[in-house]
């Protein structure tokens, strides 16, 4: 574990970069984070983001399939939104753990 | 007279009504058991069929013969349970009232879900293995096939028995080879995982057996569809892979009365405590292996493992008592890597695969995440453990809860 500064302000994230408290997550630390993986964040990106939070702290495990039928984002969307691997990105820009899928 | 209604007479069903029907009185509780096929497959044996090491009939025996006397076996597609009412409808019409319901139908593959998987392609270039009937056709297929690019598929997570794609490119390796037309095979290993496994250790050596096997790993590749005219798998961020030959593990989902039911999330896995086993919305329903929707591997031995689990807690729950015996999430998988040798896997809901040795009294130590000949004879002597032990409920030398003797840190 280490400490990171987003906008201005420390936060405790594990070695691959995923927050590991969601309450220190702010959309302005979305932001920075979203920019090391290179995307500029929209509102459309926010939809998503907050949808992924809220289910995820409500603790539903989404995977891309559900969140492709959630009506909020079809697949294909997710993944222009967030290239290559749309739940790791947007997970880690949402301030949530890192997926895992169960062996 | 109290009733128990077990749906699904595979690996769960069948070891649950052998175990029950021994302990409970016959005068006091029926048991029922349904299923829609009559014949019993020992799905693990799908893998080795497309090499023509196993054949078609080596796998495949009548499931009455593993139904103990005293349980009620009835041969029939169930259409929906109304779980509010206890009741089970079978699509005969035949009606089945419960005192208690153990839900053990599977999980299944559903190639529909994948446009364009299904086509004209399906079954002429396209295979599957985790049926009988796709196992055997692609044995055919082998037999004559030339070379080209082997592309293996994962469509979706989670699917069942987590190592077998593995197995199956480890024993396609071995069977060119042996054929003297490795190098005329290109095998593409496409995966939405993002390496070889899914863990950290496990994912790193699996990965290296690839590479050294020279089977090309194409991670964090999400199927969108099949272009079966130009033959090519074509992923949702549009990467294309084109093949000669397609074996895919299709999208794997809950039986269709679930669905029909509402019992299920959108993949027909029901919602189960993942310790006590029992539905997170039914007091009187429990369930057993593939059907559930358990953070642990879809695969025969946690369904082993999970079924003392369930038959401790349903006791419990019969009689009036707290439900304490806990589910682990264990899991230990044999790898079949080819050439006569194996590795193996051991895990729980909270440790990933370690590397060490597994004891198993009288025949161990095993070689965890290692690539040894007992491996193999493990996974080979799995198949009569199966049809003599496991199925009919008996104790195995192996302990329900993982132990951490032998595994390194
Ligand atoms: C290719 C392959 C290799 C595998 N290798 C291994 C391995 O090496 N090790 C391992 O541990 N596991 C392995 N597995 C997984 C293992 O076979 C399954 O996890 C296990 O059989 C699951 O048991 P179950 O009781 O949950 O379901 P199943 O044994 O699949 O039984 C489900 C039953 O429900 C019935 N059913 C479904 N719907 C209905 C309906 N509507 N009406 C009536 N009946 C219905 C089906 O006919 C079936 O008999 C492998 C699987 C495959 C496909």
């Amino acid at each position: 574990m280490a400490e990171k500064v987003y906008a201005g302000k420390t936060v405790s994230v594990t070695d691959d970069g995923y927050l590991t408290d969601p309450n220190q997550w702010t959309k302005e630390i979305a932001i920075e984070i979203a920019k090391e993986e290179g995307i500029e964040l929209t509102d459309k990106h926010f939809a998503v983001i907050e949808y992924i939070r809220e289910k995820t702290l409500k603790g539903e495990a989404l995977t891309i399939r559900t969140i492709g039928k959630s009506g909020m984002v079809d697949t294909k969307g997710f993944y222009e939104l967030f290239p290559g691997a749309p739940l790791k990105k947007a997970s880690r820009i949402a301030g949530i753990a890192k997926p895992s899928s169960c062996v | 007279m109290k009733k128990i209604v077990i749906l699904g007479a595979g690996t769960g069903g069948t070891i649950m009504a052998n175990k029950l029907r021994k302990v409970l009185e016959r005068d006091e509780w029926s048991i029922t058991v349904v299923d829609k096929e009559p014949n019993h497959y020992y799905q693990p044996g799908f893998l080795f069929i497309p090499f023509g090491i196993y054949n078609k009939h080596d796998v495949v025996k009548p499931k009455a013969s593993f139904i103990p006397a005293g349980v009620k076996f009835i041969i029939n597609e169930i259409d929906r349970v109304e779980p509010d009412k206890n009741t089970v409808y079978l699509t005969n019409g035949q009606i089945l009232e419960y005192d208690f319901l153990i839900v053990a139908t599977g999980t299944h593959i559903k190639p529909a879900e994948t446009p364009g998987l299904v086509g004209r392609e399906w079954r002429k270039s396209i295979f599957d293995f985790y049926t009988h009937e796709g196992a055997v056709a692609l044995q055919t297929f082998l037999k004559t096939w030339e070379g080209g690019d082997m592309v293996i598929n994962i469509a979706e997570l989670p699917f069942k028995c987590p190592v077998a794609p593995l197995e199956f490119a480890f024993l396609a390796d071995e069977f060119f080879v042996k054929k003297g037309i490795r190098d005329k095979v290109n095998i593409y290993y496409t995966t939405p995982l993002s390496g070889a496994f899914t863990k950290p250790k496990s994912s790193k050596m699996l990965g290296e057996l690839l590479q050294e096997k020279n089977i090309h790993i194409i991670p964090d590749f999400y199927l969108e569809r099949v272009d079966d005219e130009n033959k090519k798998i074509i992923s949702y961020d549009g990467r294309e892979v084109k093949f000669d030959l397609l074996t895919i593990i299709p999208v794997n989902m809950g039986a269709d009365w679930v669905a029909r039911s509402g019992m299920g999330d959108d993949m027909n896995y029901i919602a189960t405590d993942k310790y006590t086993l029992r539905s997170e919305k039914w007091e009187n329903i429990f369930v057993l292996g593939d059907a559930s929707n358990i953070p642990t591997s879809k695969a025969g031995s946690v369904v082993h493992f999970a079924s003392d689990v369930l038959f401790d807690n349903l006791i419990a729950a019969i009689e009036g008592r707290p439900l304490i015996a806990k589910f682990d999430g264990h899991s230990n998988c044999y790898i079949e890597t080819g050439f006569g040798k194996g590795s193996l896997i051991d895990f729980n809901y909270e440790t990933e695969p370690l590397p060490g040795t597994y004891p198993l009294p009288g025949i161990g130590p095993f070689g965890l995440l290692k690539n040894t000949r007992i491996n193999h004879y493990g996974k080979v002597m799995f198949r009569w453990i199966y049809w003599h032990l496991l199925l009919k409920g008996k104790e195995l030398p192996l302990e329900s809860q993982m132990t951490m003797a032998g595994k390194e840190l």
